[in-house]
This record gives C-alpha cells, structure tokens and sequence, in this order.
C-alpha cells in the first residue's frame, strides 16, 4: 500500500507544509509535532473520506489515529 | 486540608518545567501611568527606571489623555463604580446604549453589543450564532481567544493557509453542504503586523454564500483613512457581517470589548452568548472614557495621522539601518531576530539603553521565528523614536545582525 501512504503523506505536505516544514516522512508526528492542529483535521478526514470512498466515525478520528501518515493508513484500511 | 503534598508536588514540578523550558513569564511592574515614556521596576525590587515604551497597545496615546480622564472622572461621579448586577436584570445604564450606538456608528454597522473584554466577545458569539450544522473556517494564524471561542462551539472547523485566498476558496467549496459557513479572521494580525485582504474575502464570502468575521482589535481607531478600521482601508465598510474589536488597545487601553454587525446577529448573542449573560458588562467609569475617545476620534484624524508618519519613520529607518522586518505597514513592527536567546538577550541590552520591548519567541510565535515586537503610537515623538532607533542600532551592532539577511542570523546564532 506504498501508493496510499504516497498519496495521504501528498496531501499533507501540500495542506499543512510551508518551505520551513516540508521535510514531512510517513513516521513524522504531525498532531503531536504540532504540524496540524486539531482544527485542521476535518480537511483530512474528508480527503481520505472522498478519496477512499469510506466513512470514518468521529469517535475514531482522533488525534492519536491521525498523528503520523503510517497510523492514517491503517486507520483508512480498518474501514475500507 | 485539601491541599496536601501530593497535589502542591504536582503544580511545582509542572511550574518547574515551565521554567526549565525557559517559557516561565514574569509580569514587570510600571510604577507610572501608561505613556510614551514610563517608570519599569525590573527585575524586581529595583529602583524604578525611566523608558521609552515600544510596546504597548496604546496605538493612539489614549491611555492617559486629560480629555479621556476627565470624562472617565465624570462617569464616576454620575454613574458610579460598580454595577452589581449583569446586564438583563438590573446592569445596563444609558450610557451602555449611547456606547453600543456609537461603536455602530464609528464601524458602520447595524448594531453592537458590549462584552466586559474582546476575549468574551470572541469567547461567546461562535457558541450564539452557530451550531453543529455549521463550519468555522479560520485563518491558521488568528488570536488565541478566538481559537477558544470555536472550541467552545458546536459548530465544526476547519482552517485556511494564512491569506491565501485561493485555499479559502477551496476550503469554501469542500463545505458547500453546511448550513452556514463563517469566514474568521483578524484585521491585523497582532504578531506579524499583516493586514487581512478584507476585499478579496468579502468577494469569495459572497460568492459561497458565507458570513465574515474580523477581529479588529489591532486596528480600530488607526487603521483607514478615517481609522475606522481594516474594513475602511479595504473599502468594505457594510460588507462585514461581524466585527468583535477592543477598547483595551488603541481606543483608551482600559478594558471591554464588542460584536458589533448584523442587527440579528448582535440579538443572538444578546440572547444566547454566555460571557454577556454571565458577568458584568463593562464599568461606567470605562464607558464614559471610551465614549469620549470615539468622540476625539469622530472629531479629527489627527492622533491616526500622526501615528502614521511615527510608523513610516520607524520602518524606514529600521530597515535603513540594516534590520529584517516583517513587511507590513502598521504600526506592529517585528524585528526578526529568529533566536530565542538572542531575542530576549536583545530585549534586555535595549532596556539598559531606555528602551522597552519584549522579546517574542516560541509557542507566542513559531520555532525560529523569535522577534522583538515593536508598537509604535501618536503618543511618541520624534525625539522618543530617534533615541529607540539608536538604541536598536547600537545593540544590533553589539550582534553583528545589521544588514545581514536571515539565513546569516540563523547561520550566527541558530533558530
């Protein structure tokens, strides 16, 4: 699934990065490292939610689920 | 006894780590009253000493104007001290109403209502206005209480790259389904000194069918030709649906604040907003000095006028001398310095030299983004902004930062 962390780790670069923060890996805290704020998340979620054609429940859009490319992967795979 | 050991632990080593991350603040006490010029005790316990003031919100020097103290004087004697009361039971004098007509009437809108602070008003009207069907989309670089006042709100959010118009749009068109959508914004961003591009917003507003919000706190009173705020100086003036703004910066410093707009949407908060229903409104002897500053302001643009050229000397001759500024033209003037050590470092030589102003770094700005914040006011003259400049000067000399560009400073002193 390299294609799908590609296409999340994308996104996120091109919605949150500016020059000073686009070293961005599929292992780089982004909540926790304070890349994307809590109130940005929505924009992620309903990327993956149209992209992926899955709904994800906002129990279980939490921060932690959403804190590197790696762990979204797996959490767009739970409700594929 | 409630507070045992275990729990006094728990606070020290949490005031420890704050110190230990070098993020522990420390209020500096001013033994005069607020002026271009006053007397700082630092550090603490020391003689008291005489400074030119770069930092304060007294953007129209104000704060201690004969004619605004003597009104507040006035209102003291007339209306008293105290109200004891929250507005809808027995806490709403005449002069609340005569406040929230002229604040109408200097911003152009249909109606206002008074909050005891502009952090209340951002705190409470989100929460009135709005519900879960609704989206918040914010700029990512708004005041702090307004990032409080949507997560007290049921609504959701989202957020759009710092004035970038073009992700605005984006974002205005992933939310087209929500029943409302609320643009939110600052009119001058407090740390970097920047203007909202008012215009373009209020264009994309209309076209998605969205409200727009602004704080105007650092610009009301100053900012367009009239100093009637961004909105003017954007020539948008009736398209702002809601406006929340201060009179604890440059209309008298003291306190209060406001959501001024939409006749229905000042009603809402009127009904629903929980800062208005729970606490005091603002104190007469407050209201009286703020309806006597939006009088000065009605009367002439002078103070406005004023401040302007001071901001024009200040920038051209900062950057004449070789420092990186942040681009702008509001009399919020970052020296960028990118290093938090240099920063506060800077802060302190300057001091030494008679001169005040803070040191700004990480979490109040980004990692490698520390500065000195300087303010500049009508309150200043010439002989106080030339002896500010040759104190930067001479410090920024002592650091060898003087036309050098900020990939050099990092190079020097990290970020």
């Amino acid at each position: 699934m390299e294609d799908m962390k590609e296409i999340i780790l994308e996104y996120v670069i091109e919605e949150y990065c500016d020059e000073e923060n686009d070293d961005v890996t599929f292992d780089t805290p982004l909540i926790s490292g304070g890349i994307v704020d809590s109130f940005s998340m929505v924009s992620l979620k309903r990327f993956l939610e149209n992209k992926y054609k899955i709904s994800i429940p906002d129990a279980d859009a939490s921060p932690e689920a959403f804190d590197t490319v790696n762990k979204i992967e797996v959490l767009v795979k739970r409700f594929q | 006894m409630a507070y045992s050991d275990k729990i006094k632990e728990i606070y020290q080593n949490q005031l420890t780590g704050i110190q230990e991350a070098g993020l522990f603040k420390q209020e500096r006490f001013i033994h005069s009253s607020q002026d271009a010029e006053i007397e700082v005790e630092f550090p603490t316990g020391s003689a008291p000493k005489k400074v030119i003031n770069v930092c304060a919100n007294n953007y129209l020097g104000l704060s201690s104007h004969p004619e605004v103290i003597k009104a507040a004087h006035e209102g003291l004697d007339t209306r008293g001290y105290g109200m004891s009361s929250v507005r809808f039971i027995c806490g709403t004098q005449d002069i609340h109403r005569e406040l929230e007509n002229k604040v109408s009437e200097f911003l152009g809108t249909e109606d206002t209502i008074l909050f005891p602070s502009c952090m209340d008003a951002n705190a409470g009207v989100f929460e009135a206005i709005l519900t879960s069907e609704d989206i918040m989309i914010s700029d990512r670089l708004v005041h702090a209480s307004i990032i409080d006042g949507m997560r007290l709100c049921a609504a959701q959010h989202d957020t759009f790259k710092h004035s970038d118009m073009a992700h605005l749009e984006k974002k205005l068109q992933l939310h087209a389904d929500k029943r409302l959508k609320v643009v939110i914004n600052d009119g001058v961003y407090s740390m970097d000194g920047d203007t909202a591009k008012l215009d373009e917003m209020a264009a994309l507003c209309e076209k998605y069918d969205a409200l727009l919000f602004v704080d105007e706190s650092h610009s009301s009173g100053f900012i367009g030709k009239t100093g009637r705020g961004t909105h003017e100086k954007c020539g948008v003036m009736g398209k702002i649906d809601i406006i929340t703004t201060t009179f604890g910066k440059a209309l008298g410093g003291a306190s209060g604040g406001c959501v001024s707009g939409r006749k229905e949407i000042v009603e809402m908060c009127r009904q629903k907003a929980r800062p208005y229903l729970f606490s005091n409104t603002i104190a007469p002897v407050v209201v009286s000095g703020v309806l006597r500053v939006l009088d000065i302001l009605s009367q002439s643009t002078e103070r406005r006028d004023k401040l302007e050229e001071n901001t024009k000397f200040w920038r051209k001759g900062l950057t004449e001398a070789g420092f990186v500024l942040k681009d702008g033209d509001t009399p919020i003037v970052p020296v960028m310095l990118f290093n938090a050590k240099l920063a506060q470092d800077f802060s302190k030589d300057l001091f030494d030299l008679g001169i005040y102003a803070i040191g700004f770094f990480f979490p109040v700005v980004p990692q490698g983004a520390a500065r000195i914040r300087t303010q500049i006011s009508a309150g200043h003259e010439m002989h106080h902004l030339e002896k500010a400049l040759d104190a930067f000067i001479q410090v920024g000399k002592k650091y060898d930062i003087l036309g050098k560009t900020k990939q050099e400073i990092i190079e020097m002193y990290g970020n």
